[in-house]
């Protein structure tokens, strides 16, 4: 049972008090978007093996959605971020290529 | 062996305002018009008549003796006027229990996943108790549960059952 | 060779006080033990080794162990609500009046009917049942079946409610430390000294593990640490308290036991304890493991540390003249207890052939007679103990000799407890050496900081000196895994490997030898390890058997998974306190203790009970339903729909919220009206539905459906966080503050207008689907004029508190109006009538509101809402999609809900195709006929086709489809 740190109110919960929410960082594809790129928006997910970015929210908390940098094989928990953003920030990016070196980012 | 190991008291009487706005831009227009600074992030403010809990990064509860509700709640609406905010009544929304007595924290232990030993004298815990959600926070002798109005027995069942003779958690 | 008392010794037995003699039952026999004796102990004294059946093949069998790893020696024990099944003898406390039965047997324990499944063991080899019931098929389901379910399952399960409380807590520690052995409470002392809140839990009532049996100084050594850690604040020392199983991230479970079989003293009997812990350290000790010879179940044929444990802890022999037979010094530690407790040690028959330990020197100087490169080739006795054969442990079996005897003190080695270590990742190595798996320190369990956070120590680490004599260096153990190293088939299929299951050393060969060579798939073929014994006793001796016969080292093989729970737990101990009105928490509206009072029958809609109707005396639910339908077109009715959710929207962005969780226009929607609307979630799909109202400029109050609320305040507060977080909006969930009476019928106005109030209800002043805010009866309130029921009604919202004011007052200037409270079903009914839809009913996650006939819901002028690009895909616009009719049953009965409508021709499966199905469907008493509502394929062009509805029992009901609307189309009821 996973433990995470919400990073607004600083609370170290656990799995019971969160829901979770799925892949992290999708980009939203409206009325205009075309087939394929709808398709990727809806139902492609990434399931990886090892370094995922995931939404949580702390439901029965402050009820805020957050996002989580975490490795799906061991468990390892690389960092907790705010949802507001498009990418994951610096800071988590350095934290998971400390324990994962050859790890790089998949965005630009 | 025949005493509850504490004691669980609804409480009645009690107003409960929520309040959702930029805390740091709002921050002093609320803390004046409540009387009480605004609390730090997972903190309660108290007079000890009136508490101002941190619920989340722009919301802040609340709690005062229900007859101050309807004068709080239009202090607030001045306060707050041309700001973006959210100020609603939810004091029927809310079943508040106290739990106190020397061995409050075991009853607190039973129900809820979250370490009330650890909890700061002015801390407030967003959690579950059981299955339902809950907060609580230390109150002369123990602690105060808020919970939901319509799971207020189920609230009170749990608290009790947690609380049975003989049931503390202090090894034997 | 007879198996003569005494079996309580003269003296000795340091957990028992002779004084206090306790009482208990065996299969009806009144029998004593004493204060401190476990069930095994107690019974041993009493001089009844035999304490069980063995599962399969129903052999007699005697206690293996001393503690959790006993396979055989399990009671049904309790009376009634409190009985409980598969009680293990060796680690349940007697308590005084206890009432113990064997378990597997009939018509008794002596006279075992079942027993004849050990004559015709031969016929039951690994894998019998996979092979023998496989045909004639026909045979399955009314001959195998049935036998097998009558065979299966080891003990019976309980029927009465358990009438003992259980209860759990959490906890939290820096560190948590599983074992109170001394490895265990030298852990904790270390930690503890760093100033680390530690926790420690010890499985059984008595702290120190094997040290005060094993070492010469250890009780000593244990009262020392433990003094030491009882005087710090920072650890907390738990007993009875098994860790069950590690879980992700430092989460552990374990059982406390506070009253266990004790239900006077009227408090809990056990406690769940749910743990985070920082660091775990398993100190979890290690277990002995029997030796393969044959006819090693034979109830006398012990681990040798139980005889010991036996003897030191409890003052019982289990028998007078004992053989010890082992591979390693340690078993020579048994015979010196038995030696000095008065006990004829008969020889110690060793599989070495070099053996020069301080251990075998103590025995040698008392001259108890080693035999060496000796093995036993075969136990003699059923029932218990008589005598062994002897053979040399290189050969083959032939038979050298033999001593008579009552006991078999047997050795193999010992194997760390790595349960918990490997429970949540943690690996294992194979340590050569010492025959033994043990934890891997480079591959440890991981915290949620990617580093190692569970450290074994001591014997659970593969250090099994650490309980024993440290001045008395032992000599190296021999692995030994069949016994003697050649023997034939005939032995080999005698030789125990799992007593439980009854799982031989031949019946691991033949698994491997059709073909199973991963030791997961030979588990399951053969039960090896299986049940309670997940691999305790069993395991390495069948992985090393498996191996020999696979032809690969043990390493290669592998273990098993280990699962939790180490020892089994007790349903009623998970649940806890999670029973009778605990079980779920129940939602109550104000209203509720009104319902209650006035007959209702209930329905669960998520956590909440609504009214379903209102029997009276001499109706059923049914009649009740038609009666409050009636009474509300006729008149006047009163539902409780506090449970729909009420969302405030507010904020300078909240209309454009409101437009994208819409899929018609909320923007425009004008203060002082309300506007039905439809959600859909990002898939295009129908989510929720409910009326909105607009309060003010920038603030809108959304109704949804009963489980709907916190899902859709969710969904809100998702898209406000994660996609338009720029966006000024705030939204409070209030569906709790208010209660909410809808008062429907044609007699609504009139009643509403007989309470004092300061809003005019009048037609004109407050038209249909308009709301207005001020009080009635004195009491703060919104009404609304809105309709579910199709009849002229008002929903009249006022604080949670003064509900069931307001709802008491109605019914008392009602009652000459007959004004009657109606519940769920005539609400359903109702809205049928007037071919509204239901989330739920109508839609299951699958349909969109093009389906039902909604296009008029649905904003053109939108660029955009959610679900707006999923509803534009291909099979959203397909023609062909069922779509929302009336349908007509033509025989005067009600259709059944969810039935098919067929279609010609069949699809690949060789099924009906089928065109459409019933989402609806009721006795309209208004009507005094059936309506039904249901999706079909181009249904709305197809008016007035019969379609067909084959029911299971192979009749087929018709129906006409029609318009959904049934009743009062034009709606002059609602607007009058």
């Amino acid at each position: 049972m996973l433990i995470l740190t919400c990073p607004y109110c600083g609370v170290q919960a656990e799995e019971t008090e969160l829901h979770p929410g799925g892949e992290a960082h999708l980009k939203r594809v409206g009325p205009d978007g075309d087939d394929a790129e709808f398709e990727g928006y809806l139902f492609a997910r990434k399931n990886p093996k090892g370094v995922h970015f995931e939404r949580w929210r702390h439901a029965y908390g402050c009820g805020k959605w957050f996002l989580a940098a975490r490795d799906t094989a061991t468990l390892q928990v690389f960092g907790t971020y705010s949802a507001q953003t498009p990418h994951p920030p610096a800071e988590i990016v350095s934290a998971i290529q400390a324990s994962r070196p050859d790890w790089q980012p998949d965005w630009t | 062996m025949a005493d509850a190991i504490a004691t669980v008291t609804p409480v009645e009487g009690l107003g409960m305002i929520t309040i959702r706005a930029d805390l740091s831009r709002a921050g002093d227009a609320i803390a004046e018009a409540v009387g009480l600074a605004v609390p730090a992030v997972t903190r309660i403010t108290s007079d000890g008549s009136r508490g101002l809990g941190w619920m989340s990064p722009d919301e802040l509860l609340l709690v005062l003796p229900r007859q101050e509700t309807a004068e709080a709640l239009s202090m607030l609406e001045q306060a707050l006027a041309g700001e973006h905010a959210l100020i609603v009544d939810v004091s029927d929304a809310r079943a508040a229990f106290d739990v106190t007595g020397p061995h409050a924290e075991d009853v607190i232990a039973k129900l809820c996943p979250a370490d009330p030993t650890a909890l700061p004298p002015d801390g407030l815990r967003r959690t579950r108790a059981a299955q339902t959600a809950a907060a609580f926070w230390r109150i002369e002798g123990g602690f105060r549960l808020i919970g939901f109005r319509s799971t207020a027995d189920y609230l009170g069942l749990i608290l009790r059952n947690a609380a049975i003779p003989g049931s503390r958690l202090a090894p034997r | 060779m007879t198996y003569t008392p005494p079996f309580r010794l003269a003296h000795g037995g340091r957990l028992i006080d002779r004084a206090f003699q306790v009482p208990f039952r065996f299969d009806g026999r009144h029998l004593r033990g004493v204060q401190g004796d476990t069930l095994a102990s107690a019974m041993l004294a009493n001089g009844q080794i035999m304490l069980g059946r063995s599962f399969k093949y129903h052999r007699p069998r005697g206690p293996l162990a001393s503690g959790a790893e006993e396979p055989n020696a399990l009671f049904g024990l309790g009376q009634g609500g409190r009985f409980e099944p598969n009680q293990r003898a060796t680690t349940t406390a007697l308590v005084p009046g206890m009432v113990l039965s064997s378990q597997n047997c009939w018509p008794s324990l002596d006279a075992d009917i079942g027993a004849v499944n050990n004559w015709l063991s031969p016929m039951f080899p690994a894998g019998f049942y996979y092979k023998t019931f496989m045909q004639p098929r026909p045979f399955w389901k009314h001959v195998f079946e049935p036998i097998i379910r009558r065979s299966a399952g080891l003990g019976r399960a309980p029927k009465d409610r358990d009438p003992d409380m259980y209860e759990q807590a959490y906890g939290f520690a820096d560190v948590v430390v599983i074992g109170g052995g001394i490895a265990g409470l030298t852990a904790a002392r270390e930690a503890a000294e760093h100033g680390e809140r530690v926790i420690v839990l010890e499985q059984n009532p008595v702290w120190g593990g094997r040290s005060p049996v094993d070492h010469r100084d250890g009780e000593a050594a244990i009262d020392a640490l433990l003094a030491d850690l009882r005087g710090r604040g920072n650890v907390t020392l738990r007993r009875n308290c098994m860790a069950t199983g590690l879980y992700d991230h430092g989460y552990l479970l374990a059982r406390e036991a506070l009253a266990d079989h004790d239900p006077d003293q009227g408090i809990p009997r056990q406690r769940l304890w749910r743990i985070r812990a920082g660091r775990i350290v398993t100190a979890t000790g290690a277990l002995e493991r029997p030796l393969s010879f044959a006819c090693n179940d034979v109830p006398g044929v012990m681990l040798a540390s139980a005889v010991r444990d036996f003897i030191s802890d409890y003052g019982v022999a289990p028998g007078q003249k004992i053989v010890v037979v082992t591979n390693n010094d340690d078993a020579y530690r048994t015979a010196l207890t038995a030696s000095d407790a008065g006990l004829d040690v008969v020889a110690i028959i060793d599989a070495r052939v070099d053996v020069s330990g301080e251990l075998p020197q103590a025995a040698r100087a008392r001259n108890i007679p080693i035999l060496l490169g000796t093995g036993i080739a075969k136990v003699k006795g059923s029932r218990h103990v008589e005598g062994v054969a002897l053979c040399d442990q290189s050969g083959d079996g032939t038979v050298s000799g033999g001593l008579d005897c009552d006991i078999v003190a047997m050795s193999g080695g010992w194997s760390p407890v790595v349960h918990l270590w490997s429970h949540c990742g943690g690996k294992l190595l194979w340590d050569e050496g010492r025959a033994m798996f043990r934890p891997d320190p480079e591959r440890p369990p991981l915290g949620a900081d990617g580093r190692g956070n569970v450290l074994a120590v001591g014997a659970a680490n593969g250090d099994l000196r650490c309980a024993g004599d440290l001045e008395r260096p032992e000599g190296a153990t021999m692995p030994v895994w069949v016994m003697p190293r050649n023997a034939p088939y005939k032995l080999r299929s005698k030789m125990w490997l799992d007593f439980q299951n009854d799982v031989k050393v031949s019946d691991v060969e033949l698994a491997a030898r059709e073909g199973y060579a991963s030791v997961e798939h030979t588990k399951r073929y053969t039960t090896l390890g299986m049940a309670t014994d997940q691999g305790k006793v069993s395991n390495i001796n069948g992985l090393a058997v498996l191996s020999k016969a696979l032809d690969q080292p043990i390493p290669a093989t592998g273990t098993t998974t280990f699962r939790p729970p180490y020892t089994p737990l007790t349903l009623a101990t998970i649940a806890a306190d999670a029973r009778g009105e605990a079980f779920q928490p129940l939602r109550k509206t104000a209203m509720h203790g009104w319902h209650e009072k006035h007959g209702a029958s209930w329905e669960p809609v998520g956590h909440w009970r609504r009214p379903y109707s209102y029997p009276r005396a001499g109706e059923d639910r049914h009649d009740a339903v038609n009666r409050e339908i009636m009474a509300v077109r006729g008149g006047v009715g009163t539902l409780d729909a506090s449970t729909l959710g009420k969302i405030i929207v507010k904020g300078p962005d909240a209309g454009r919220l409101m437009d994208m969780l819409y899929t018609n226009m909320m923007s425009n929607l004008a203060i002082g009206k309300c506007r039905y609307g439809l959600m859909c979630s990002e898939n295009g799909f129908l989510m929720d539905d409910g009326v909105v109202a607009r309060l003010s400029e920038d603030t809108w109050l959304c109704h949804t459906t009963t489980g709907g609320a916190d899902r859709i305040h969710g969904h809100m507060e998702d898209w406000l966080q994660c996609e338009w977080w720029d966006w000024q909006v705030y939204t409070a969930d209030l569906t709790e503050q208010y209660a909410q009476i809808a008062v429907a019928g044609p007699r609504a106005r009139d009643l509403l207008e007989r309470l004092p109030g300061s809003i005019d209800l009048s037609a004109g002043a407050f038209p249909f689907m308009t709301w207005k805010e001020g009080d009635i009866a004195g009491i703060p309130a919104r009404i609304y004029r809105i309709s579910f029921s199709g009849e002229l009604s008002y929903e009249i919202a006022v604080p949670a508190s003064r509900g069931l004011e307001l709802w008491e007052k109605l019914h008392e200037v009602g009652s000459d109006l007959d004004i009657t409270p109606y519940g769920t079903e005539a609400m359903h009914v109702m809205r049928a009538e007037k071919g509204f839809i239901m989330i739920g009913d109508e839609t299951d996650g699958t349909i969109i509101p093009q389906d039902l006939g909604l296009n008029w819901a649905i904003s053109k002028k939108k660029a955009d809402y959610i679900g707006k690009r999923a509803q534009a895909r291909g099979h959203m616009t397909d023609r062909s999609r069922w779509q929302l009719v009336g349908l007509e049953s033509l025989d005067g009965r009600v259709l059944p809900d969810g039935a098919y409508a067929v279609d010609e021709g069949r699809n690949s499966n060789g099924q009906r195709k089928t065109q459409g199905r019933v989402t609806s469907s009721y006795h309209s008493p208004t009507l005094s006929r059936p309506i039904a509502m249901g999706l079909v394929r181009h249904g709305p062009d197809r008016m007035g086709q019969v379609l067909e509805f084959p029911l299971p029992s192979g009749e087929v009901m018709k129906a006409r489809i029609c318009d959904p609307v049934f009743f009062d189309k034009e709606g002059s009821r609602l607007n009058g």
